[in-house]
């Protein structure tokens, strides 16, 4: 018999049965094995949940959450506002002029901090940016000046639409990748990416790095301008985003195809921009040579997305997880810009040379952006290379990936995993599930060296501070029975 | 301490597998650092940091350096180097995929219909439940100890979306045939019931079960339960006012193979029963409600009831082992249930006969009884109350408490009768009679007290019902199908005993 012989159309609104849908429905079992067993026992498909306890302390803030009844609709649309972002770039310019950075003010990776409590890397890397604008001799001599606090500022990336990898440090002077959704004209912005090894962003302040940083301001930024303005179509980020991933690339800590395909869309114009011919090589052989340029340019627009995803009321979503080196933190699309913080964490991993886990410092940096976007250690699948960093194989790969589907809200349609069948990758945090599960974000991360001036050490994986996803459903939770009181006034 | 730097052009692994291998050398017996590494810059630069001297070479050649012990082994060494080089290929076909962790996880595996049974400690449930009606599918919530709130805003997400949230607490349910939580196996038929009491609705398939094979067996057809949809015991009180209980209605009114729908729930809230009648009167559906309490019929009255409605009369029900039962022991009765619409039922009755008794679900509060469970008194005890089972199984999985109580009340002089339950189904104890016989005869060893116990299944249950009933009937027991009509024996015994 036809479904329209039974008078009950596929698909109608309201079911005409008592079940819903199809007529031997699959039991999802959640909880005693006795009751599976016995529904099993009856010849019906059961899919059991391996639940266990949440984070001790979470029962009541978890209840909650799940029945404020804001949130499914929050979270859907906190989802679909952040899936709906295109990143294009649209220019580079230096952060006095895109960001209003005036003289003495610095931006750094991760949640607010004083120089007092700042590490090592982010003091090398604040050193540097203040020999970088002029503002002493010798970067030595910054310590004085930042434990003094005059004419001097600091604060996050994340407090001007900006991202920046490892300490994240932005001056005045520097160049900034411009990325724009042109559906709303929101934009975000990151600096240019030095390279490896001593760098100002894993704190080295050397000769050499403020050399390079230099080179960077006088040559590197005006040709990447003029190749941006020059382009015809606006390089589409997420587009390449999407293409890296199947090349291998999980956009954290491997970023090579994705800067070879940033390097095909900009050198036709950068050739053809009229600079010196050297200057022209001395761009490509530094942005080919540096696997990873393209970091830059998936932080952004990472953030570019998530930033679309925010102040919904009732969201659980995580719309940034950020380091500074001393603190983790998390913000939240459904309490503002509130940060919760706890202790970073040193990430475990190899580590260059001689290098040892003493000498590492804790985990920095803005670019666990690509991993609250879903990308970097939550697309680990598609980039098997990665895992080893801490001796791990393929199937923990995958099973990485699919772990962090437990957390998250949904499967990115546009970036997908093809060894996944092409899975869409794991997509906005839920602070709920991560409470729920115990499960943690995972990220891939470079490890900067404990002390100002070492650079980087090594790299690895690494997992957020467990208690500041219970700090933040704490917030949820009472902003969710305000919203309770307040309907029922 | 000595340096061996040697390289190797042609070789390339990833600058992450270098790592590993690097680490992996290091660990080596006499080595005292090393870096195997392509000759790049960066890494010449790490490399020249460690004081290695490496000679002329170009990106595209591998590097290994090694500083040894004075009396390591090189060629040892450099074989562990090649070990660490060689790629391990494990099968990454045989990688298993973990089991979902949460419903939602879970629910999204599931191509198709589905409907979630959570039986998650009650703090958790309402998480795991609102998973499901997220996902827009049905929820039964077999955890008790769910915040009433809770439980209201589960409800009032789900009336909003047409979905259906069978308790918290809610024990029971069979859903095309398929039992859900404790639920007996029934002949299909054309009864629709919705339940606000878990032993309550296996009392009622119970009984229409064993009415419709007896009318089968005389040609009438259609007597049995298409669907038995839990609801929750709180459902028809004033907070959560009837939601799932109004859904239930809508699903089975809508079900063109239900002719009769029957209500079993104690009295709702006035509003809430004004709501459900008015509602009820709505539908195409005949609705019997079948409340219980003070002044109620009994389940076994309500499905008589019922079969009077679709015109046939109530077989006689079955009773075995009257013969075991002599004359009661003492004064008083003691009711030790697992059922707790049982327990009420059983306690309903007893108070019209006997005078106020008490209980751990008392009728009024000053009759509760002590957390010894113990009293001068006739007694009622439900061992699967809330207070019973936090931290335990439900004595129709654990009886180890009932049975204690057993044993403490035949030993007390003045227990004239004993009066049971036992529950059967999917989801109980798959030989309960094989651990209750045996209390029961050690309850009558040293007096022939009567126990009188209601044996609640069908005969298409996984247990048996023959079985069962004759393993209870052998430890010395009088076995009824009815659970009033066991009550209504146990009086008899004991005012003939006054």
């Amino acid at each position: 018999m036809t479904s329209a012989a039974t008078g009950v159309a596929p698909g109608t609104s309201g079911p005409t049965g008592v079940t819903r849908g199809a007529s031997t429905p699959t039991v999802v079992a959640c909880g005693a094995d006795m009751l599976a067993d016995a529904v099993a026992g009856q010849a019906v498909d059961v899919q059991r949940v391996d639940w266990r306890p949440p984070m001790p302390g979470t029962e009541a803030h978890l209840a909650t959450v799940a029945t404020d009844p804001r949130r499914p609709e929050a979270n859907r649309r906190a989802v679909a506002a952040m899936l709906g972002v295109t990143a294009h770039l649209v220019d580079v310019a230096p952060a006095a002029e895109v960001l209003g950075l005036e003289r003495g003010q610095f931006l750094h990776a991760g949640p607010p901090i004083d120089w007092e409590r700042a590490s090592g890397p982010l003091r090398g890397a604040l050193m540097g940016g203040a020999a970088l604008e002029g503002l002493v001799d010798d970067p030595e001599d910054a310590v004085a000046l930042f434990e003094s606090g005059r004419d001097v500022s600091l604060e996050p990336c994340h407090h001007r639409s900006a991202v920046g990898p490892m300490a994240g440090v932005v001056t005045p002077s520097m160049w900034m990748w411009v990325l724009e959704d042109r559906a709303t004209g929101r934009r975000t912005y990151c600096s240019l990416n030095e390279g490896l090894g001593k760098v100002l962003r894993y704190g080295a302040y050397g000769p050499e790095v403020l050399d390079r940083l230099r080179w960077m301001g006088d040559v590197l930024g005006p040709l990447l301008q003029a190749a941006v303005r020059g382009t015809e179509e606006a390089t589409d980020v997420t587009g390449i985003l999407t293409q890296m991933l199947q090349m291998g690339d999980e956009a954290h800590n491997r970023n090579r195809a994705g800067t070879l395909m940033l390097l095909r869309d900009l050198s036709p114009a950068m050739v053809g921009a009229g600079f010196d011919a050297a200057d022209v090589a001395a761009a490509l052989r530094f942005v080919g040579g540096n696997d990873h340029f393209f970091l830059n340019l998936a932080m952004p627009a990472c953030k570019l997305a998530l930033d679309a995803g925010r102040d919904v009321p009732g969201s659980t979503m995580v719309v940034a997880m950020a380091r500074n080196g001393t603190d983790f933190g998390i913000q939240v699309s459904g309490t503002g810009d509130e940060w919760f913080t706890g202790p970073a964490q040193v990430a475990e991993g190899l580590f260059l040379g001689d290098y040892g886990p003493d000498d590492a410092n804790a985990d920095i940096g803005d670019s666990a952006i690509t991993e609250t976007a879903g990308i970097g250690g939550f697309a680990m699948a598609t980039a098997p290379a990665i895992v080893r960093l801490v001796g791990g194989t393929v199937p923990d790969a995958l099973a990485t990936t699919r772990r962090m589907h437990e957390i998250t809200l949904a499967e990115n349609p546009r970036w997908s995993v093809p060894v996944l069948e092409f899975q869409g990758t794991p997509t906005g945090i839920d602070v709920t599930r991560v409470c729920r599960t115990g499960i943690l974000p995972q990220i891939n991360t470079g490890m900067a060296g404990r002390v100002a001036g070492v650079g980087q050490v090594g790299a690895g994986l690494v997992t957020p501070p467990a208690e500041i996803f219970p700090q933040a459903l704490a917030a949820l939770a009472a902003r969710a029975a305000q919203a309770s009181a307040g309907r029922s006034l | 301490m000595k340096d061996h730097v040697e390289l190797r052009s042609g070789a390339y692994a990833d600058s992450v597998t270098l790592l590993q291998v690097s680490r992996s050398v290091q660990a080596t017996p006499g080595v005292v650092a090393a870096q195997v590494a392509m000759a790049t810059g960066l890494n010449l630069e790490v490399l020249e940091g460690m004081g290695f001297d490496v000679p002329e070479s170009s990106p595209n050649d591998m590097v290994v350096a090694l500083r040894l012990d004075d009396d390591a082994d090189l060629a040892a060494v450099l074989a562990a180097v090649d070990a660490a080089l060689a790629p391990a290929r494990p099968d990454s076909g045989r990688a298993t995929v973990a089991p979902p962790r949460t419903t939602a996880s879970a629910l999204r595996a599931v191509a198709g219909g589905a409907v979630a049974l959570v039986s998650v400690p009650g703090a958790s449930a309402s998480v795991e439940a609102m998973d499901a009606l997220e996902a827009g599918h049905d929820v039964m919530v077999f955890s008790d100890n769910v915040p009433l709130a809770e439980e209201v805003a589960l409800k009032t997400y789900a009336a909003a979306r047409g979905a259906l949230v069978m308790g918290p607490d809610c024990g029971t349910a069979v859903i095309d045939g398929v039992g859900l939580g404790f639920a007996n196996t029934v002949r299909p038929g054309r009864i629709g019931i919705v339940a606000a009491s878990g032993t309550g609705c296996q009392q009622l398939l119970a009984l229409l079960h064993h009415a419709g094979e007896r009318l089968a067996a005389q040609g009438h057809d259609g007597v049995g339960v298409r669907h038995a949809i839990g609801v929750g015991g709180r459902d028809l009180s004033a907070a959560v006012g009837g939601l799932a209980t109004r859904e239930a209605l809508r699903r089975l009114d809508a079900d063109a193979d239900v002719d009769l729908v029957v209500v079993v729930s104690k009295p709702p809230a006035a509003e809430v029963a004004d709501a459900l009648t008015s509602y009820a009167d709505g539908l195409a559906t005949p609705v019997e409600l079948g409340l219980l309490g003070p002044g109620q019929r009994d389940l076994t009255a309500v499905a008589e009831a019922v079969l009077a409605r679709l015109g046939h009369d109530a077989p006689p029900w079955p009773v075995h082992g009257a013969d075991n039962s002599g004359p009661a022991t003492g004064p008083l009765l003691r009711g030790l249930f697992v059922g707790g619409t049982l327990c009420d039922e059983s306690m309903l009755l007893a108070t019209e006969a006997l005078g106020p008794v008490r209980s751990n679900i008392p009728l009024t509060d000053d009759l509760a009884l002590g957390d010894d469970l113990l009293a001068d008194t006739h007694t009622f005890v439900d061992f699967g109350d809330d207070a019973l089972t936090q931290g335990r199984a439900h004595p129709m999985i654990d009886p180890t408490l009932r049975h204690e109580q057993l044993a403490r009340a035949a030993a007390d002089p003045g227990t004239g009768v004993l009066l049971l339950d036992l529950v059967l189904g999917h989801g109980a104890e798959p030989d309960p009679a094989a651990l209750l016989a045996p209390a029961i005869r050690q309850a009558r060893r040293d007096r022939p007290v009567p126990v009188v116990a209601s044996l609640v299944g069908t005969d298409l249950d996984p247990q048996g019902l023959a079985q069962q009933r004759d393993a209870l009937v052998t430890a010395g027991a009088e076995v009824h199908l009815s659970n009033a009509a066991a009550t209504r024996r146990a009086l008899q015994l004991i005012g003939d005993a006054r």
